[in-house]
């Protein structure tokens, strides 16, 4: 294994796959010549060219549809969102066209489009620059969702997501570019399939499950809650849809405790399915109510000391993980 | 001093209020103070400063994040503006919407929007207010030269051409949307010939001179009060920063940035025109220093402000209650 970035583990993933294949071409704003808005894809343009590395002008509606145009027949695009907050002008194109067209066309065409970007709050950039969009997104049969934290699940997951045939809608995280984290060495090719989920760290006593950017916290909080006489197994879904229902629930059953994290509002979303999913399946191990520790369920405020509250904190994550024991 | 040089002192003043809040912004955001996304409007100040004067106090602005400039130019206090940036209890949103999200609606500001082209559907729908109750308010929107391409901008001038709204859509081209330059975002040279596709009126001028730009909005104003209906009118300008402040702006070169500034320095220019005009160098002088202390006081009132309140988390995801 070798140390890799985040950022560097998804360029990775990108130039492996568009030279095995052709069809597969790169689509969004800023992708090229500026290097990207968060250099993911630093040097694909030079690397190849700009029939394959395409700059957009900001017409996200119109960008997202005409990679469903062009997967309809054929080619294969990643589309690359500057912030998952501008899909939502293209929310229209991922619902009612790539979500739907191979079931509207009785399977006679395929839409194998990536629609990736980052996800959630980038730091203080207020209300309509912080959207945790997988809660909208998961909703919609069609459509598969993933949400990686490490470098190696960047890389092979996204690799995955650009060979699979059905809309992949990849989440990726502002503040995970930058961390650093074992990628298989070149040449040793991975693909991670979808609906697996990861045990980053086993555990007795309760079970937390998280997805995307809480994971790295939640890897500090189970050291300290540790040395504190917590045993904490921490699950990464990083599949949302498909979800892996197994891996969750049998650690459930083992710590009878269970705390879900995520950074997309309460009301809802995967957290939430999570939650129904392993109170029907785990209910007779349940030794407490499964909890929830989110984000605030407002908009997200700019000042810092505010946003620091709005957004999913340790703090409110070892308070569930007490309750859930009986310890407070 | 005659009417006409008064008002000229009065919109240097106002653009170099601009100038001097968005360096010091910038001087604040690099010491930590400031966070997320700012982008300023350096270079820009003529735009917002000759359409203020193209407008009466009971008409309405909108405009994007690139709204520092706007928001003064309306009249809402330095010091509430920068506090906001600083993201205190005191700004302008109680820090809740920070450097991109600047309402004020005692100066019938409707906000800084963060999405591009979100915010042209609304400028129709407050122009629509005006049809709709028989007023005689105007509405102005602001846009950037890259917003001309997603579907707000084409929604929101379909729906302002069918109906005549009294509505001047400016598009700021400052030549470069984030750092893609203008030929690789459009085909077209010139970005009024996308009026014609709904029905409105259109004009394109250079927009450092801001007595220019005051007496070509003024036009647009007039046809919109007058029930002639919509206007595009796109703005030639430059930024001399980067996007935002995380944006080096290697895209272009530092001749072509150094030229803009010789050549089209708006509030240079503006100055250039006072000292023309017989205005003693010291009155300039005074004025600036008059300028300098209000920027240094906004400074210092966001510094010494309290912090965004708590209570402001939950305080307004909702109205409450009713107001009928
Ligand atoms: C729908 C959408 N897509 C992308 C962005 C990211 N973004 C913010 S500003 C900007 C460039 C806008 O350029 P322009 O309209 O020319 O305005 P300027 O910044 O030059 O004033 C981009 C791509 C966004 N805010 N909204
Ligand atoms: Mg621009």
């Amino acid at each position: 294994m070798r140390q890799l970035r985040y950022r560097d583990a998804l360029r990775e993933a990108m130039i492996e796959e568009m030279e095995r294949d052709d069809r597969v071409f790169l689509i969004g704003e800023e992708v090229g010549h500026y290097q990207g808005a968060y250099k993911v894809s630093q040097g694909l343009l030079e690397r190849f060219g700009e029939r394959r590395v395409v700059d957009a002008p900001i017409a996200e509606a119109g960008f997202a549809g005409l990679a469903v145009g062009a997967a309809m027949v054929g080619l294969r695009p990643i589309v690359e969102f500057m912030t998952w907050n501008f899909s939502l002008p293209a929310f229209d194109q991922i619902v009612n066209n790539a979500a739907k067209i191979h079931q509207m066309s009785a399977g006679q065409f395929r839409i194998p489009v990536v629609f990736r970007g980052p996800n959630a709050s980038a730091r203080q950039v207020a209300a309509q620059h912080s959207h945790a969009v997988e809660a909208f997104y998961c909703n919609v049969p069609g459509l598969y969702v993933v949400y990686p934290s490490t470098p190696r699940d960047a890389k092979g997951l996204l690799k995955t997501a650009i060979r699979d045939d059905n809309p992949v809608l990849f989440l990726e995280g502002e503040t995970l570019y930058g961390i650093q984290g074992d990628v298989p060495e070149v040449g040793q090719e991975e693909l991670i399939p979808f609906g697996s989920a990861n045990v980053v760290r086993e555990g007795r006593h309760v079970t937390v499950v998280s997805f995307g950017r809480p994971v790295p916290m939640l890897v500090k909080l189970a050291d300290q809650l540790e040395q504190e006489g917590i045993s904490m197994e921490l699950i990464d879904a990083r599949s949302l849809r498909p979800l892996d229902t197994a891996t969750i629930v049998a650690s459930v059953k083992k710590t009878n405790r269970c705390v879900v994290v995520h950074e997309h509002w309460p009301y809802g979303g995967p957290g939430a399915e999570i939650v129904d999913r392993i109170q029907r399946e785990a209910f007779d191990y349940l030794d407490a109510p499964v909890l929830r520790a989110s984000n605030l369920d407002v908009p997200m405020p700019y000042a810092l000391n505010l946003e620091n509250e709005v957004i999913v904190t340790p703090e409110r994550v070892r308070a569930a993980v007490r309750q859930v024991l009986y310890l407070d | 001093m005659s009417k006409v040089l008064d008002e000229l002192q009065t919109m240097y003043r106002t653009m170099y209020l601009i100038r001097r809040s968005e360096e010091e912004a910038a001087r604040a955001y690099s010491q930590g103070k400031v966070g997320g996304f700012l982008h300023l409007y350096i270079g820009q100040e003529a735009i917002a400063v000759g359409a203020e004067a193209a407008i009466e106090k009971t008409d309405y602005v909108i405009t994007t994040y690139r709204d520092h400039g706007v928001a003064l130019a309306r009249g809402s206090s330095p010091r509430a503006v920068m506090a906001e940036l600083f993201g205190k209890d005191t700004g302008l949103v109680r820090g809740l919407g920070g450097s991109m999200h600047l309402f004020d609606a005692e100066h019938r500001m409707l906000g800084g929007h963060a999405i591009v082209g979100g915010h042209l559907p609304l400028a129709a729908g407050v122009a629509f207010r005006a049809r709709y109750m028989k007023e005689s308010f105007v509405t102005l929107c602001f846009l950037g030269d890259g917003a001309t391409n997603i579907g707000g901008f084409h929604e929101g001038l379909s729906l302002a051409g069918l109906w005549k709204l009294p509505v001047v859509f400016i598009c700021e081209n400052n030549r470069y949307s984030m750092g893609t330059p203008l030929s690789r975002t459009t085909p077209l040279a010139d970005l009024t010939v996308k009026a014609a596709g709904y029905g409105l009126a259109a004009d394109r001028f250079e927009g450092n001179d801001v007595i220019v730009v005051r007496d070509r909005i003024k036009l647009a104003v007039e046809r919109a009060r007058s029930g002639g209906g919509a206007t595009l009118v796109e703005v030639l300008t430059y930024r001399f920063r980067g996007h935002s402040m995380s944006d080096p702006g290697k895209y272009r070169s530092a001749e072509e940035l150094e030229e803009y500034k010789r050549k089209a320095d708006p509030c240079a220019l503006a100055r250039n025109q006072l000292v023309a005009s017989g205005i003693a160098e010291e009155q300039i002088a005074a004025l600036e220093r008059e300028v300098e202390a209000q920027v240094a006081d906004s400074i210092q009132f966001a510094d010494e402000s309290a912090p965004a309140a708590r209570s402001s988390i939950d305080a307004f995801a909702y109205a409450s209650g009713s107001s009928v």
